[in-house]
């Protein structure tokens, strides 16, 4: 359970937000909503361990997050606006190192698997930097079928894709929530997701 | 993980070997340039063999520092290491010690070829190659944290410089002290053990230095 308790933000001298509250339970998704400028990426960033909060706390099965580290990470994956790709490696290099990173060491197989289910099969080893943005991204949320992972945080995931693509995501999105999986995403597009429950946090 | 950490720096280093090859004809160049400009005089330039031979890996291993962490940084790589389960700082050492592979190393392995040019006896070309087996991996360890506090930085380079070479003028010291002291006859091992003492404390602190600068430099 990932909650958030009188959250703050402050960028030099301005106030982007103050007492954000909320909780999400396993199966929930969250949608932070806002304007451009809002604080939407730095609230991302906040729970996932990036920067600290102003003021307020995060907890993650009721402890903060800053004191599990590590375990908070592995059962945690983010994906924000960089892809967090190599343009000088292939596509199945980028995705086997990255998942390493994150944890979970995959096979060439497995890996091929994921590029394929995201609509990269019979171009895993292409170099990154020829792909497209859409392909890039692509790559880049790949990473969520290897990693087995029960939160996760996702800043604007649908930029840059395709409708075929989008609706690959959202059926990723469905199956990780409807397996008891948390979701906390930013989108500018319309999407709609049937979870158990739903927030929408609006940040003004 | 640190192994794929390793692994995967040394990929990117084969994909772009430019960048290795800049920091090796740097070294090569500086080191040559010496005896053809200082005149055939053999006293002379084996007097100072060490110290040209030393400051030239210095300044060839500060080079490539702005690489380190800049290319991840950008890419959105680095974030995601921030976010690996694994301890921030054995990703750290893991990269520094890519990046002494990538950039030391050479160096270590061109360094008794080039001191040919400087008349050097054999048994001062092996003292030579041994001090700077040891001390690149410091020049490595140290530049990290110089790399990780300067991230994202307008004129970086010219603070990673001003940050890093204090801190490394006592490697260069003793390292250009063994060969000097084995060419005078007096015993090396002191200056050697002193640059062992340094690799290892530096491999204790630096990646854990390095890494609280990284969390600090992408909040």
């Amino acid at each position: 359970m990932l909650q958030g308790i009188s959250l703050a933000c402050v960028r030099g001298d301005r106030e982007l937000f103050k007492d954000i509250n909320f909780s999400l339970e396993a199966g929930g998704l969250m949608q932070v909503r806002g304007p451009n400028g809002s604080g939407k990426t730095s609230l991302l960033r906040m729970l996932c361990g990036l920067s600290n909060p102003a003021a307020g706390e995060i907890l993650w099965n009721g402890a903060s997050i800053r004191s599990l580290n590590g375990d908070y990470f592995a059962a945690m994956t983010y994906i924000g606006h960089l892809s967090g790709t190599k343009d000088d490696l292939t596509v199945i290099e980028n995705l086997r190192i990255s998942s390493a990173l994150a944890g979970y060491e995959i096979n060439d197989t497995q890996a091929s698997e994921a590029l394929g289910y995201m609509g990269l099969g019979g171009r895993e080893v292409l170099p990154v930097k020829i792909l497209s943005q859409g392909q890039r991204r692509r790559v880049a949320l790949a990473r969520l079928l290897v990693c087995k992972t029960s939160l996760w945080i996702l800043d604007e995931p649908l930029v840059a894709l395709d409708v075929l693509a989008v609706k690959l995501i959202r059926e990723l999105l469905e199956q990780h929530l409807k397996q008891g999986g948390m979701v906390v995403m930013t989108t500018h597009q319309e999407i709609d997701l049937t979870a158990t429950s739903t927030t929408q946090l609006h940040l003004a | 993980m640190f192994m794929w950490m390793i692994k995967r720096d040394l990929l990117l280093a084969m994909r772009r070997q430019s960048d290795v090859l800049t920091t090796l004809f740097f070294f090569i160049i500086v080191v040559s340039l010496f005896p053809l400009s200082v005149g055939p005089e053999m006293n002379m330039l084996r007097t100072m063999a060490p110290g040209v031979v030393w400051v030239a890996a210095l300044l060839a291993s500060m080079l490539s520092l702005g690489r380190m962490f800049s290319n991840d940084y950008l890419d959105g790589t680095l974030e995601q290491m921030l976010l690996s389960p694994q301890s921030l700082s054995f990703l750290v050492l893991g990269k520094a010690l890519a990046h002494w592979l990538v950039t030391g190393v050479p160096l270590v392995l061109m360094a008794p070829v080039l001191g040919i040019q400087y008349d050097l006896p054999v048994e001062a070309l092996f003292v030579l190659t041994a001090a700077l087996l040891l001390g690149t991996p410091v020049l490595s360890l140290i530049g990290a944290i110089g790399a990780a506090l300067t991230l994202g930085l307008r004129g970086g380079g010219v603070l990673v410089s001003l940050l890093v070479l204090p801190l490394y003028i006592p490697v260069l010291i003793f390292g250009a002290g063994a060969v000097e002291a084995n060419m005078a006859g007096v015993g090396f091992d002191a200056h050697l053990s002193l640059i062992g003492a340094f690799l290892l404390v530096s491999l204790v602190f630096a990646p854990w230095a390095a890494a609280s600068s990284l969390r600090v430099s992408l909040e």
